[in-house]
């Protein structure tokens, strides 16, 4: 990402925040935003550090394309839950103690992610359908154990199944400290395993042919997805927790490809939208905290998936029509070129009495229209490449014959290339060498020139002959 | 226990559900989008609300609509984002379901009060109580059949879907495998993505609502995985799903009512015990597989 979005985008808040300042609504909207509200304070805060460690660890899964993990995982806790009120139940009577239900869940959610890599290690079984399996079949073994638990006399079950569904509005002091220990433990172990994580993300086999210790590691970044998702379960509920894995990495995709700015905008928007979602939910009652948290998240989302500058809509539009611009651009000025290089053995390329090229003979380079080609040269005239000579022809400009003379040259060196090291027919290498010519960095070019030596040195301008017929 | 005309009822209604799902699960587990019957799952809340809204009535056929018009879009949006976004499908399929899950909450908790309708009703479905609600009374050789409702709907969209796969099986097989070589002979591969989901909306959407919705999403994953370990030919892997899927209801019912009894405690949830059969037989598959498994492939590996 670059400076000036980060800083449009500081503006942006500022602004939003300053806005908000102003109006009796948006006093409330201000004092409760900016936690001057002792009540909604808690809530603020736990969700958006909340969202904070669900950005850091979707990050990883969206990387590792395992985005749905959150979702199998989250459902494999059933069980441990159930069983884990069974056995306080038997042993101390009472089961609805909080850390013994949190120990069950982490522990046939983290059973569960050791499932799903087992079925993907050791059977032909893809990772959706491995996902899929351990959520059905471990939601399906906690339903069983619910009606076990229903028809036991302790019962005392009621609110069992809420443990999955959260209670955002009213967490308390206990919620805060655990999320805000999920966050800081995310947080320090992003730091910490910053470059073995971006190794095992990007190239996981070349980290194992260096000796790292990938099943460890992918071990280590699915018990940090679980922490987030245990902690993150009881305390906002099934939903927010999978979105809160998913949507805040997925928008930070689209602003940047790389890892470490990738990580901070995703814990960005994740605490974000906590922080705005929970803000605007406490000022209007009746409105449940995790659904307009998800709304908030997906808001984001949207902008992102339009504006982001790396993956956005807007932003691959803009490059992609750019390039194509330059493409015809390049075909143009080599097709004046080779028009007259055919025309004579020494044409003039450039300066006094410059040679000029038919419409009609550029019309037959490439499968241009009449119109297609006057808005091309309309376009490369603006830029000063060309100057036409009305309905008579077009001539270079002296930037023009130096582009011109550049870019054949880039073509003609990957088609003798392609000749001489890839043994392509030569009658076969025009098309292969106009997918490149367009892309060949300057690295790239002297190193050509360095290997083909052997390549007949051609005219002044120092483009080579061309290594077939041109038509 | 003893065994009632009931408990074949409910087995009954169980296979069909199995069978109706294991026959469009196929598809879904060979695309790699075996996720989607959770997905729709929760995205069909919204659809439910607003059908609500628009009718004023809870009438099923009313929510039917609205559920499988939501459960459709679903896989719409999932396509746009991962398409428009460079997305990877798990992640928009995330991103897709649980906005749509949102505005559903939110739909309901601001719009319909007063409707009944439970976020976590959706996820625990009854199939134990599916034969109270009959439909029908036959008396075929001088016995009383009573047909529930949740038997004649998902008999009616099993036959959908064998009918579609059965007419389209060329089709299908060709789009699943290869997208670019289906197009290239003139199989609209994009039409063929989109009636396949819709197959899969409408059988979830039914699915659930007479059976819950956790019976639905394992049944479309676990017997076709199963399958696929069993067998390299498409035609062999959807009959074989069709059959784990209904051994998996029987399985299940049966250790649901006997399993307990053994230790003298009350019947366990059918739904729930069906899903866990059917991770029973995959498991055994995964294990002993005549060409798949882990065993065939550990000792091809010695050899």
């Amino acid at each position: 990402m670059n400076k000036g979005w980060g800083t449009a985008f500081a503006l942006f808040l500022a602004a939003a925040v300053a806005e908000a300042s102003a109006g009796s609504w948006r006093d409330d909207f201000a004092s409760v935003v900016l936690l001057r509200d002792y009540n909604t304070r808690l809530v603020i805060i736990s969700t958006a550090l909340l969202g904070v460690a669900g950005g850091l660890a979707g990050s990883f899964l969206l990387l590792r394309k395992r985005s749905l993990m959150g979702d199998a995982l989250s459902h494999a806790t059933l069980p441990g839950i159930v069983l884990a009120f069974i056995v306080a139940v038997h042993f101390t009577g009472a089961g609805r103690s909080f850390a013994v239900l949190v120990t069950g869940a982490a522990v046939t959610g983290i059973l569960g992610c050791v499932v799903v890599l087992l079925i993907r290690g050791l059977t032909r079984v893809k990772d959706d359908a491995a996902m899929g399996i351990v959520l059905s079949v471990f939601y399906g073994a906690g339903v069983v154990l619910l009606s076990i638990v229903q028809h036991m006399p302790e019962a005392g079950t009621a609110g069992l199944e809420s443990f999955l569904y959260g209670k955002t509005a009213s967490m308390v002091l206990t919620d805060f400290y655990l999320v805000s220990g999920a966050a800081v433990v995310a947080l320090f172990a992003s730091l910490a395993l910053f470059k073995e994580f971006r190794l095992l993300c990007f190239d996981e086999d070349y980290a194992r042919s260096m000796g790292w210790p990938t099943h460890a590691l992918d071990v280590l970044m699915l018990l940090l997805v679980t922490l987030v998702t245990v902690v993150g379960l009881q305390a906002v509920g099934v939903v927010l927790i999978i979105a809160f894995l998913i949507i805040p990495a997925a928008s930070a995709r689209m602003w940047t490809s790389r890892f470490g700015w990738m990580l901070a905008i995703a814990a960005g928007f994740g605490g974000a939208s906590g922080w705005l979602g929970s803000g605007l939910s406490a000022l209007t009652p009746g409105l449940p905290a995790g659904a307009v948290i998800v709304l908030t998240a997906a808001a984001l989302f949207v902008m992102s998936l339009l504006a982001g500058p790396d993956r956005g809509i807007v932003a691959r539009t803009v490059r992609a029509h750019l390039l194509k611009r330059r493409i015809e651009r390049q075909h143009l000025l080599r097709g004046i070129y080779e028009v007259l290089e055919e025309d004579g053995p020494a044409p003039q390329m450039a300066g006094e009495g410059t040679s000029m090229v038919t419409w009609e003979a550029l019309e037959c380079k490439r499968s241009w229209t009449p119109g297609e080609l006057r808005r091309i040269v309309r376009r490369a005239y603006r830029r000063g490449l060309v100057e036409t000579m009305g309905r008579a022809g077009v001539r270079l400009t002296d930037a023009g014959a130096r582009e011109a003379a550049r870019v054949t040259r880039n073509h003609r060196l990957w088609e003798i290339y392609l000749v001489e090291y890839a043994d392509i027919a030569p009658s076969h290498v025009d098309r292969d060498a106009d997918a490149v010519e367009h892309i060949l960095g300057a690295d790239l070019i002297r190193r050509l020139e360095a290997t083909l030596t052997r390549a007949e040195r051609p005219a002044a301008d120092g483009v080579p002959a061309s290594p077939h017929p041109i038509r | 226990m003893e065994w009632y005309v009931f408990d074949t009822w409910i087995v009954a209604v169980g296979a069909l559900c199995a069978a109706a799902c294991a026959l469009a699960g196929s598809f879904l587990v060979l695309r790699r989008m075996s996720m989607m019957g959770d997905a729709i799952s929760h995205a069909v809340l919204p659809g439910l609300a607003v059908a609500f809204l628009l009718t004023g009535s809870r009438t099923s056929v009313a929510m039917f609509v609205g559920a499988a018009v939501t459960g459709v879009l679903t896989a719409v949006f999932t396509q746009w984002v991962s398409r428009l976004g460079n997305v990877e499908r798990g992640a928009s399929m995330g991103i897709v379901f649980t906005t749509l899950f949102a505005l559903g909450l939110l739909l309901i908790t601001r719009g319909a009060e007063k409707v009944e309708l439970d976020p976590g009703c959706v996820l625990f479905g009854a199939i134990e109580l599916t034969p109270l609600d009959v439909v029908a009374d036959w008396t075929v050789f001088g016995v009383l059949l009573e047909i529930p409702r949740a038997f004649v709907v998902l008999g009616a969209v099993f036959l959908l879907n064998l009918a579609v796969i059965v007419l389209l099986f060329k089709e299908l097989r060709i789009s699943a495998f290869d997208p670019a070589l289906a197009t290239t002979l003139g199989v609209h591969a994009g039409f063929m993505h989109y009636l396949l989901m819709t197959l899969v909306a409408v059988t979830t959407v039914a699915a659930f609502e007479a059976v819950g919705s956790i019976l639905v999403i394992a049944m479309l994953i676990v017997p076709p995985a199963t399958a696929h370990l069993l067998t390299d030919r498409l035609g062999m892997m959807v009959v074989l799903s069709v059959v784990m899927g209904v051994l998996c209801a029987a399985g299940g019912h049966a250790a649901a009512v006997y399993l307990p009894a053994l230790t003298g405690h009350e019947a366990v949830s059918t739904s729930g015990m069906m899903a866990v059969t059917a991770g029973v037989l995959f498991a055994a598959a995964a294990v002993f597989a005549p060409r798949h498994g882990i065993l065939a492939r550990s000792r091809r590996s010695l050899h």
